[in-house]
């Protein structure tokens, strides 16, 4: 599988205009990898994910297309994406352990949804079987009521419903956020696993919370205010980061091992633009120490080093001095 | 400075309230002053409940919580207010701790009301501003405004601005920067640590290990109400001894290095509290010879500072 | 900082046009209420026109009824009587309403229970049986009892739902701040508990205003209403008595009925506009 967006923007329509949510991301997620897209509330990664499988209003699609496989998504009409959805690209929405339905019990529900896309459901079922296994859920799952499962139950019932028609592309939108500790690696974990017995083929992995994605993903995509920031392997993100966006925000984490009395972190002062009406060019611009008079151009999103993808004026300047 | 003996909350559910939930079990532990003290757990461990007890909002069912010797439970009255200008808290959720529909600016004007009645407004509008330069806010930027014209971080140092316009002793900082973005987390942090440094003693709730190690010199472990593993933080951290503490260590996304691999046991749907070791449904090296699932195991010393609730560290 | 409030309050709801135009149509038929009957030269049930029912004309501007009675003269005094039992009625069953309310939805526990139990004890009792039990014993009803026994009958749903409100409410956050502010339970009720339920104890008000209007009507149009005084309600009833409808008497029904439903329709209206002038994040849109 591989995916390629090209120059998607989004926009949302609002009472009081038009809130600039998604600027001209470009990048691509090859066959395999687990693609990690962080950045802070208000970036627009929950846009990015949701424009590629659901784009309804108050979205507005401005301009750029989707590439699936080398063929064109039509994510700006919600009738043409429903073969592809479940079955192409799939989603784990944020919340989506609030989203199952109370009335229905959990094997109902599956076998509603295997009979509309047209599966046998009893065909299907020991490949059911197979996968709650995996999920660490017992088999009386599918006789039960949503309520009677715990936090983390219910979510992994949702990761098992979102994957059961092997989607190329799987998006998880903040799928840990609400879990506790423990839950969250088994959850986490679970995602690979399902990327390495093929179940998907690649993921995306929406969160906020970039220790995780150092454990799991491939490479870690940076948002910030509707730009992409960073895109490069895990280790150099966090290790090597080139944005000055990343670089302070991996400064900013406080890690085991780290004590105030011996190491003050700072955080980046000031606030993310407002979106109805953002800064021109770079809109890190204002919090940014680094930021001159180039800036106020948008900067590309372009390779500095193999792999390695940034949005920053003085970056490229770096890299041409060197 | 904060002592709680004993502490127990049981709450009666089910029809006609037949069951019991212990959401605190027997807890003990001390916080001295200009003492930073984390409570580690995750949900349904009981921190929430232990913070609100702490704050009166809950009574206990049974135990004893002393603040400098007396028992708050007999508080009452102008006593009770004493109490209450002394010990404050802050809690998860910045935009819920405010009134929606008035300004934000009037939770300092209910403490004036309350406490400085007869204080002149100039002299009120000096302290406040003061307060809010302390905790890093510009008092033309923020004052006047309602809760949803400020951010969340602005919201939270408004609560701990609050607090130091009682000049308290302590505070119980429940999970208040879990819902805040990354890059303004730290500095709320930087401000509960720079507090410590006046005489401030906190109580800091939550369930994020890294933060509880950046921030204080004490840690208590909590699981399902009791009690797992308590002492100095860079203890615990460094050799954590109790199986549910290992576990924790064990999942926390680190920056550094990745996840081994190791077997742990999720939760199942919340079982009810027989006799045993409240860990003992998930503990991978559970005994029964020991007695893990007969009796509660108690909390020993089993090095200086340094607090385990486990049979198979001691203590039959 | 209080009288600053006060006038964002009002700055707001003068320019709420839901508000405006629901306090316009209220605020007409209660001066029609409060002037008309200045203007009539005929007590309501004086038999005026010998020539009996007539349509509208310049002397008698709402026709006149079977027997010859001004339409007009009826139909403002009735109006007066209207929002009085409205008021009266209405009120009396919120004020009860809210005191069982606010008391079971913020202390909870035993006191809850008990309280519970008043409330769906009130509500279970049949109000048509009890009433026609007091009108076989009253045999001259004014509108006072009128307005009495509906704020007596009508309160349960107010306090069930106020009740609701509270609970909810008690649980935020600002509450427990509030109590760490060491403030009164009854000052916290009423400064942070029920400023937040504003728009929700006017409604509750508009319900039973218009409910008790309604409720009136029914029992004026079923012959239990007062028997000393006249009202919308007892003018429909008459109308329909006398044949109103099958004659084509319009003039006798119609004003009444309309009456009513522009009085209620334009008290919803009202609400909500109001709830858009009390919830800041409703304004900004």
């Amino acid at each position: 599988m591989s995916l390629q967006v090209e120059n998607l923007t989004v926009y949302y329509q609002t009472l009081r205009g038009e809130v600039r949510a998604l600027e001209e991301a470009t990048f691509g997620v090859a066959d395999g990898e687990i693609m990690g897209l962080a950045g802070e509330s208000g970036c627009g990664k929950s846009t990015l994910a949701n424009s590629l499988i659901r784009l309804s209003l108050p979205m507005k699609l401005i301009k750029g297309r989707v590439l699936l496989d080398g063929e064109e998504l039509p994510i700006a009409d919600m009738e043409r994406m429903n073969p592809f959805r479940f079955e192409r690209i799939s989603i784990i929405p944020q919340y989506a352990m609030n989203a199952l339905n109370p009335t229905r019990k959990i094997g109902k529900m599956i076998a509603e949804l295997l009979r509309s896309r047209q599966v046998d459901g009893a065909g299907f079922l020991p490949e059911l079987k197979r996968r709650l296994d995996l999920v660490e859920l017992s088999h009386e799952v599918l006789d039960m009521y949503p309520i009677e499962l715990s936090g983390g139950m219910k979510q992994r019932v949702v990761m098992l419903i979102s994957t059961l028609l092997n989607p190329s592309l799987l998006l998880a939108d903040e799928i840990t956020s609400a879990l506790d500790v423990s839950s969250q690696k088994a959850v986490a974990e679970m995602l690979v696993s399902f990327r390495d017995r093929e179940f998907v083929r690649s993921l995306i992995v929406i969160t906020h919370d970039i220790s995780i994605l150092y454990q799991i993903a491939d490479s870690i995509l940076i948002m910030y205010a509707g730009q992409l920031a960073e895109k490069a392997p895990t280790e150099a993100i966090v290790h090597a980061p080139r944005h000055p966006y990343t670089r302070l925000l991996i400064s900013s984490l406080p890690q085991v091992g780290v004590k105030y009395a011996e190491k003050r972190l700072t955080g980046i002062p000031g606030t993310p633009p407002m979106l109805l009406d953002p800064p021109a060019g770079c809109r890190f611009r204002e919090r940014c120490p680094l930021a001159f008079e180039k800036c106020l151009q948008v900067p590309p999103f372009i390779q500095v080093d193999p792999g390695h993808f940034v949005a920053c004026w003085k970056e490229f300047e770096t890299d041409a001095q060197a | 400075m904060l002592k709680l003996e004993a502490v127990s909350k049981i709450y009666r559910i089910g029809t006609f309230g037949g069951k019991e939930l212990h959401a605190v079990s027997n807890v003990s532990f001390e916080v001295e002053d200009g003492e930073v003290v984390s409570l580690i757990g995750e949900s349904g461990s009981g921190k929430s409940t232990i913070g609100k007890l702490i704050l009166r909002l809950l009574s206990a069912s049974s135990g004893m919580i002393t603040f400098d010797g007396v028992d708050i439970s007999t508080l009452q009255g102008p006593v009770l207010k004493e109490y209450r200008r002394r010990v404050q808290g802050v809690f998860q959720d910045p935009f819920s701790s405010y009134n929606p529909i008035f300004k934000a600016d009037r939770i300092f004007r209910i403490i004036k009301q309350e406490f400085f009645p007869e204080m002149k407004r100039g002299e009120w509008q000096e302290r406040l501003e003061g307060a809010l330069r302390a905790v890093g806010l510009n008092p033309d930027q923020v004052l006047d405004k309602f809760p949803h014209q400020l951010s969340g971080g602005q919201l939270q140092r408004f609560l701990i601005a609050r607090a130091l316009l009682l000049n308290i002793q302590f505070l119980v900082a429940d999970e208040i920067i879990s819902m805040l973005d990354a890059s303004t987390r730290i500095d709320v942090l930087n401000l509960l640590a720079d507090l410590k440094s006046r005489g401030l003693s906190v109580l800091f709730i939550t369930h994020d290990l890294s933060l509880g190690y950046y921030i204080s010199e004490r840690a208590v472990i909590l699981y399902r109400g009791c009690v797992a593993e308590m002492g100095a933080t860079e203890k615990i951290y460094a050799r954590p001894l109790h199986p549910y503490t290992q576990m924790l260590m064990a999942s926390v996304p680190r920056l550094d290095e990745k996840w081994k691999v190791v077997e742990t046991r999720l939760k199942a749907q919340e079982s009810e509290l027989r006799g045993g070791c409240v860990y003992y449904d998930r503990c991978p090296v559970a005994d029964r010879a020991l007695g893990c699932d007969t009796f509660r195991p108690p909390l020993v010393e089993a090095e200086q500072n340094h607090f385990v609730a486990c049979f198979r560290c001691g203590g039959a | 900082m209080k009288p600053k409030k006060k006038n964002e309050f009002l700055y707001f709801a003068l320019r709420n046009r839901k508000l405006r135009i629901g306090l316009a149509i209220i605020l007409f038929f209660l001066l029609l209420a409060l002037f008309g009957p200045l203007l009539i030269h005929n007590a309501p049930f004086d038999y005026v026109n010998p020539m009996g029912a007539e349509p509208p004309s310049s002397q008698y501007w709402f026709g006149t009824t079977f027997f010859g009675q001004d339409v007009f003269a009826q139909f403002v005094l009735g109006l007066r009587a209207t929002f009085l039992v409205g008021a009266i009625g209405g009120g009396l069953g919120t004020l009860i309403g809210i005191l069982i309310g606010f008391t079971a939805g913020y202390r909870g526990g035993i006191v809850d229970e008990l309280l519970n139990m008043l409330t769906n004890i009130v509500l279970v009792i049949p109000t048509l049986a009890v009433l026609l039990i007091i009108a076989a014993y009253l045999q001259v009803r004014s509108i006072l009892t009128e307005c009495l026994f509906i704020g007596l009958t009508a309160w349960p749903w107010a306090a069930r739902a106020i009740r609701a409100q509270t609970f909810s409410l008690r649980a935020r956050e600002f509450v427990d701040l509030a109590r760490m502010s060491g403030m009164k339970p009854t000052r916290i009720i009423f400064t942070e508990i029920a400023p937040n339920m504003m728009s929700y104890l006017v409604m509750t008000f508009i319900l039973q205003f218009g409910g008790a209007i309604l409720n009136a009507a029914t029992l004026d149009f079923i012959g239990l209403g007062p028997t000393n005084a006249i009202s919308l309600g007892l003018m429909m009833q008459y109308a329909v008595l006398w044949g109103a409808l099958l004659l084509g008497m319009w003039w006798w029904f119609i004003p009444p009925g309309l009456a009513i439903t522009a009085i209620v329709g334009a008290l919803y209206v009202m609400n909500v506009g109001l709830d858009e002038v009390f919830n800041p994040k409703l304004r900004e849109m």
